[in-house]
């Protein structure tokens, strides 16, 4: 699924990353608690939550996601929005509930990842 | 005790930093990547770097994190100064922790991180003085090893 579906889909507001949505996404990840992020999430895959601080986009760095979409209408931090723009790493924010998002992108096809052990 | 390293860097973590938390993890990341390293290996590094950035964040007043860098293997040592661990069998044991609403508000304090540290590690050591401190030390192989045992 290619990241600018996703942001129609979702009714998207593009904080960073408005030059990258040709990109392909094929799994998805959805947590609050960034070390279940760390432990669980493949690399390349959406990262879907409502943690709107530095952390969220530091995680999203270190391991290798493809995007972040923010849920619930949440504002990032400057430092989070500064850095994603940095870093190139798409930043969506919609305002849309985490279980109406993933509900959503479930239906069209974007499967859940968990990384094996 | 250690052998030569090809290459070393320290990198000061400040404690209760919470806005700064993770840059640490993030400016080693990019390091590993000059260095050219297979992007697997600069993945668990980079996963187990962020973990101890954020266990100093919240847990401790100061550390370093020192990289040194050796033809077959990475190795990262974290040294702070704080609280300690009392227990250290207890917080090796996952969602075990002694975190707060406001640390668990950052997304981190659920009792994962030093077993995170150690899933994306090789070679895995903590030593804790109650009132002094933290050493933390562990090394992503560069070079696959076959299994010792």
């Amino acid at each position: 699924m290619q990241l600018r579906h996703i942001v129609s889909l979702l009714t998207c507001e593009i904080l960073s990353g408005e030059d990258l949505l040709d990109l392909g996404i094929d799994c998805c990840f959805a947590a609050d608690l960034m070390s279940d992020v760390l432990a669980s999430a493949p690399n390349g895959a959406l990262l879907v939550t409502g943690l709107a601080s530095s952390q969220m986009v530091h995680t999203a760095e270190v391991a290798d996601l493809a995007a972040i979409v923010l849920v619930a209408g949440k504002r990032p931090e400057n430092e989070a929005l500064a850095f994603a723009r940095q870093r190139k790493l798409p930043l969506l924010l919609t305002g849309l509930s985490m279980f109406e998002a993933c509900s959503l992108l479930s239906q069209h096809g974007l499967r859940g990842a968990v990384r094996k052990e | 005790m250690d052998r030569d390293s090809l290459y070393r860097e320290t990198f000061p973590i400040k404690g209760d930093d919470f806005e700064r938390g993770g840059e640490v993890a993030t400016r080693v990341k990019a390091l590993l990547q000059q260095l050219g390293l297979p992007r697997d290996v600069i993945r668990r590094l980079s996963i187990a770097n962020f973990e101890a950035e954020m266990n100093v964040v919240m847990y401790a007043r100061e550390a370093t994190l020192e990289v040194l860098v050796f033809p077959d293997l990475i190795r990262v040592q974290v040294v702070d100064r704080g609280p300690g661990i009392a227990d250290i069998d207890w917080a090796m044991q996952e969602g075990h922790s002694t975190a707060t609403e406001a640390m668990r508000a950052r997304g981190f304090g659920a009792g994962l991180g030093l077993p995170n540290i150690q899933r994306n590690t090789d070679e895995f050591e903590v030593k804790s003085d109650a009132g002094v401190g933290t050493t933390l030390r562990y090394a992503v192989h560069t070079t696959p090893r076959p299994k010792e045992g």
